[in-house]
């Protein structure tokens, strides 16, 4: 039986049906078209499937895509929109990553975007402890992360010279 | 290399970086074709069985559903996955695509479905009933060749793949006049890559062309188009294989997989394009292993540390089936087994063995991290028995630097280095003294401190066509288009280590153009020259030679293009802010754009110039490179509990002349956190019946971002005589090293324990039972 879902995805709505046992990862991509949200691993331990679900980081390979209808989901390719936007369309957090080589193959990218877009929503100024800390949910084969703890401290920088 | 650079050298930020942070990249499964159908495999639960029938029928009917196909059904349509090496007298092992009749690991394919959407075949799969006649399984690589042990394959005696020898200098004669000998049986333990993008196949076939696209995920773009098209029998031009974005590979895609032929051949059989995506628990399974060697070390040494000799035997993990390179890689330990040290003699023996598990291959390092950890844990086994300090003995064993090009007992040529210059900076940057001294002041207090030392050489940059299964040469067109645009087109296919950014760095060098006038194709074999890939750290010293040259042959085209033009002498001529001017006469300056363009316009060339601007080169290695090191480590041992904590890091590392640092930060840095994920946590562990029960991300252990500490890095240059950029190679360097220094680490730490060696990954359990002996502390 499919059922209906009404869902906003990066300030769009949608109402699609789908199957219940569909997952939201598998909605966005294969139903949505937004690509930039990779799997993993299926089993939440790898993080790069992060969207945030109501501006929180959620692993979307284990929410079902009926879970998620009446929410707003942010994706990478909606990141931008939470702004503060700098003069190249990016979201200062993308930039971070950019300048400071925080990433490589680029697959758990959009996951450890996403995950430090709320870190530095509910902590603006975090120590690398916490960075550290708080990123171990998402996984990265490539980079031995240090270059992802330079990136996150280089967009709260930049965050809170835009706040004052 | 010019000497002033504009480019090389510089940190420049990665070309490559805007369309992955902001999902606009595609990899495999990102594309998406019409009428696209699903497939998905049955695999088998037992790692040694008969295959008695195979039931399809309910699945055929099941909704969705459009072929099913066991491997009865494609027994000789399809040939066999391939393997590359070759070992004198080794014994055949091919995997077929399916099986058909008996499955040799947990895992391997028996049956497959394709269904108009994944949900629809995975749940397909679920309906076919295979029945097995379960056999005794192969696990232990030891008892597997004990008389008795049951045989694989049923023309085998016994599970011996293959036997390989390797002896230089007078190793008996070494082991008479030592003052002292020293045995150890050191275990690298079995690994799994775990790239974070898993395997994956997209495929079309289209009649009218005669032609099948292959979209992989794979480091071997080319290898994969050949392979494929002598597996399913077609001429190779009709098959075009396409590497879009590769989420990681770290040699789990330096392959030719059973799944790509099967795709490419299901495309032509049902004339709708196939995709296939392998799911996090098939890729543990299923993509290749790496490490898994017993390696049973003997040292001759004298009183005063220098090392007379080794005898290393190996008993190499194979897994039931050779894939590309398999029986290759302990050849590879045994090569570099004599480390950056100068060891007059040395013997190597190997045995292969068959076991009911998935194939061991190329998992970064590639037998080189098997080969580093076995010397330096000897090494620091020595400097222990003789009571000296580890960089003592390091230093007494270098060869001089008037040694090199140094030919070790194994037969292997090293370019170039300068060891003790790698080591002191590591001992000055980790304040080595003084750590030794508060190390004997925290043992004092009852802590359990411990400090690492490594010092590493590896063989890269692979390799001399000689020396190598397929070509070990690499290509490179270079086109200048008539707009000025340059395009590279690499047949090395990077997959995450920045060449679209190096290799722009090195034509705006060459040309005096910007980074962003220099655009980099890869990993599309109807577009780049026959290519060899990236792998074994060769795509900048290899690739990026063949990149060299052609951007050179072009330099030399424009210069005397330009100088004909002004009339000048093309030898003076500078390429510099896109424009192309006389050193001598200054005032003589044409814009880069302009020389171009009557190159194609071709109205006024230098007599029996052509026109156009192409240049395509394949560059030949005349030998590998020799990277190598010094990384100093501590840690800390929680008595209570085992726990090992890493407080410390500083990595030196040598991979010559740099084009860009912050991508070789970047390369070091991952390698190391690779080498912490072998040393403290990462094992593939087989129960008894060859189950996996490592199979999934939540129960194999890769390291997160809160177990490593700040990492120190710094570099020594020492240049590469083997290609003109004096370049070697970053690309495993740091899971070459790392994983010594840390083992070493650990054992210094445990040495009041009464422990010599312990074997990883040191997770806690391990050690606190070492430490706790006999349900009390030891000491």
């Amino acid at each position: 039986m499919p059922a209906e879902i009404q869902i906003r995805v990066n300030g769009k709505s949608y109402e699609t049906q789908v199957e219940p046992r569909l997952l939201l990862v598998h909605y966005l991509r294969d139903i949505l078209g937004l690509t930039g949200t990779h799997v993993g691993c299926e089993t939440s331990i790898c993080g790069a499937c992060t969207v945030l679900l109501d501006g929180k980081a959620v692993k979307s390979c284990t929410v079902l895509a009926v879970q998620a209808s009446g929410s707003e989901v942010t994706t990478i390719e909606g990141v931008s929109s939470l702004g503060p936007v700098n003069g190249n369309g990016l979201h200062p957090v993308q930039e971070g990553f950019w300048e400071k080589h925080g990433l490589q193959c680029g697959f758990c990218t959009p996951g450890m975007i996403l995950a430090s877009v709320e870190l530095l929503r509910t902590n603006p100024n975090p120590s690398q402890t916490e960075i550290r800390q708080s990123l171990s949910g998402n996984l990265c084969r490539c980079t031995g992360y240090q270059h992802i703890i330079q990136a996150v401290e280089y967009a709260a920088k930049k965050m809170k010279s835009r706040k004052r | 290399m010019p000497v002033a650079t504009r480019h090389l050298g510089k940190p420049l930020k990665r070309k490559e970086d805007p369309r992955l942070i902001q999902g606009l990249a595609h990899y495999v499964d990102d594309i998406v074709l019409p009428g696209l159908l699903h497939i998905a495999f049955v695999r088998s639960p037992y790692a040694h069985a008969k295959i008695r029938s195979v039931d399809v029928s309910k699945a055929q009917a099941a909704p969705g559903v459009v072929q099913v196909l066991t491997g009865a059904d494609v027994r000789g349509s399809i040939g066999a996955v391939p393997c590359a090496a070759q070992i004198p007298d080794m014994k055949a092992a091919p995997r077929p695509v399916l099986a058909h009749d008996r499955v040799r690991f947990v895992g391997e394919g028996v049956a497959l479905v394709v269904a108009t959407d994944r949900y629809a075949a995975r749940d397909a799969i679920d309906l076919i009933e295979v029945d097995y006649e379960p056999l005794t399984p192969v696990v232990d690589p030891e008892k597997a060749i004990e008389k008795g042990s049951p045989v694989l394959y049923d023309g085998h005696k016994d599970n011996v793949a293959y036997r390989w020898e390797l002896e230089g200098g007078d190793v008996n004669a070494a082991f008479k006049k030592a003052d002292k000998v020293n045995k150890q049986r050191i275990v690298n333990q079995r690994l799994i890559p775990v790239a974070m993008e898993t395997r994956g196949v997209v495929a079309e076939y289209k009649p009218g062309e005669r032609q099948l696209t292959v979209w992989t995920s794979t480091q071997i773009p080319h290898l994969v188009r050949t392979q494929i098209a002598a597996m399913l029998d077609v001429p190779e031009h009709s098959v075009r294989v396409i590497t879009p974005e590769v989420g990681g590979g770290f040699g789990s895609k330096l392959n030719v997989y059973a799944e790509e032929a099967l795709a490419g051949y299901l495309a032509m059989r049902l004339g709708k394009p196939v995709k296939w995506i392998e799911s996090r628990r098939e890729n543990f399974q299923t993509a290749i292993h790496g490490r898994d060697q017993i390696d049973d070390v003997e040292v001759a040494f004298k009183r005063d540390g220098t090392i007379l000799g080794l005898r290393v035997h190996i008993i190499a993990d194979l897994g039931a089936y050779y894939q590309l390179l398999t029986p290759l890689i302990p050849t590879l330990t045994g090569l570099m087994s004599s480390g950056c040290y100068k060891i007059p003699a040395i013997r190597v023996e190997i045995v292969g063995v068959l076991t009911n598990k998935m194939s061991t291959d190329a998992y970064r390092g590639a037998g080189r991290p098997e080969a580093t950890y076995l010397i330096e844990r000897t090494i620091d086994l020595v400097a222990a028995e003789l009571k000296k300090d580890p960089a003592e003995v390091r230093l007494k064993n270098f060869p001089k630097l008037q040694d090199f090009p140094y030919a070790t007992p194994t037969g292997v040529i090293y370019d170039s280095a300068n060891y003790p210059r790698s080591l002191d900076l590591a001992l000055k940057l980790s304040g080595y003294k003084k750590l030794r001294q508060e190390q004997a002041k925290a043992r004092k207090q009852g802590r359990c401190v411990g400090i690492g030392l490594s010092t590493y050489v590896e063989i890269c940059a692979m390799g001399p066509s000689s020396a190598m299964p397929a070509g070990g040469w690499e290509s490179a067109t270079v086109r200048i288009e008539p707009s000025g645009m340059v395009n590279v087109m690499t047949g090395a296919s990077p997959h995450g280590q920045g060449q679209e950014t190096s290799f722009a760095q090195l034509g705006a060098e060459i040309l005096g153009l910007e980074p962003g006038d220099i655009n980099v194709i890869h990993g599309d074999t109807a577009i780049v020259p026959y290519g060899i890939g990236t792998f074994g750290s060769r795509g900048t010293a290899v690739g990026g030679t063949a990149v060299y040259k052609s951007l050179m042959k072009l330099r030399e085209k424009l210069a005397l293009l330009a100088g004909f033009l002004m009339d000048v002498d093309p030898a003076k001529l500078v390429f510099d802010g896109m424009k192309i001017f006389s050193k001598t006469q200054p005032k003589k300056s044409l814009p880069f754009g302009e020389v171009v363009a009557a190159a194609y316009t071709a109205k006024r060339l230098p007599p029996n110039m052509e026109p156009g601007l192409d240049a395509t080169t394949f560059f030949e290695p005349t030998n590998f490179t020799f990277p190598f090191g010094a990384h100093v480590c501590v840690v800390e041992i929680d008595t209570e509990t085992g726990d090992v904590k890493l407080v410390k890091y500083v990595a030196v590392d040598d991979c010559g002349n740099v084009l860009n640092p912050l991508l070789v930060d970047g390369q070091v840095h991952g390698g190391i956190v690779q080498s912490f994920g072998q040393a403290m946590l990462e094992e593939a562990v087989y129960d008894e019946q060859g189950q996996l029960i490592t199979g999934e991300l939540m129960d194999y252990a890769i390291p997160r971002a809160a177990d490593m500490p700040w990492m120190e890095t710094d570099r020594t240059v020492t240049p590469s005589p083997v290609n003109p950029m004096g370049v070697k190679g970053v690309g495993e360097a740091g899971t070459i090293g790392a994983t010594p220094a840390l083992a070493n680490a650990v054992a210094d730490a445990l040495s009041p324990y009464g422990v010599r060696h312990v074997d990883m990954p040191f997770k806690r359990e391990r050690i606190w039972k070492l430490i706790h002996k006999n349900g009390r502390r030891a000491k």
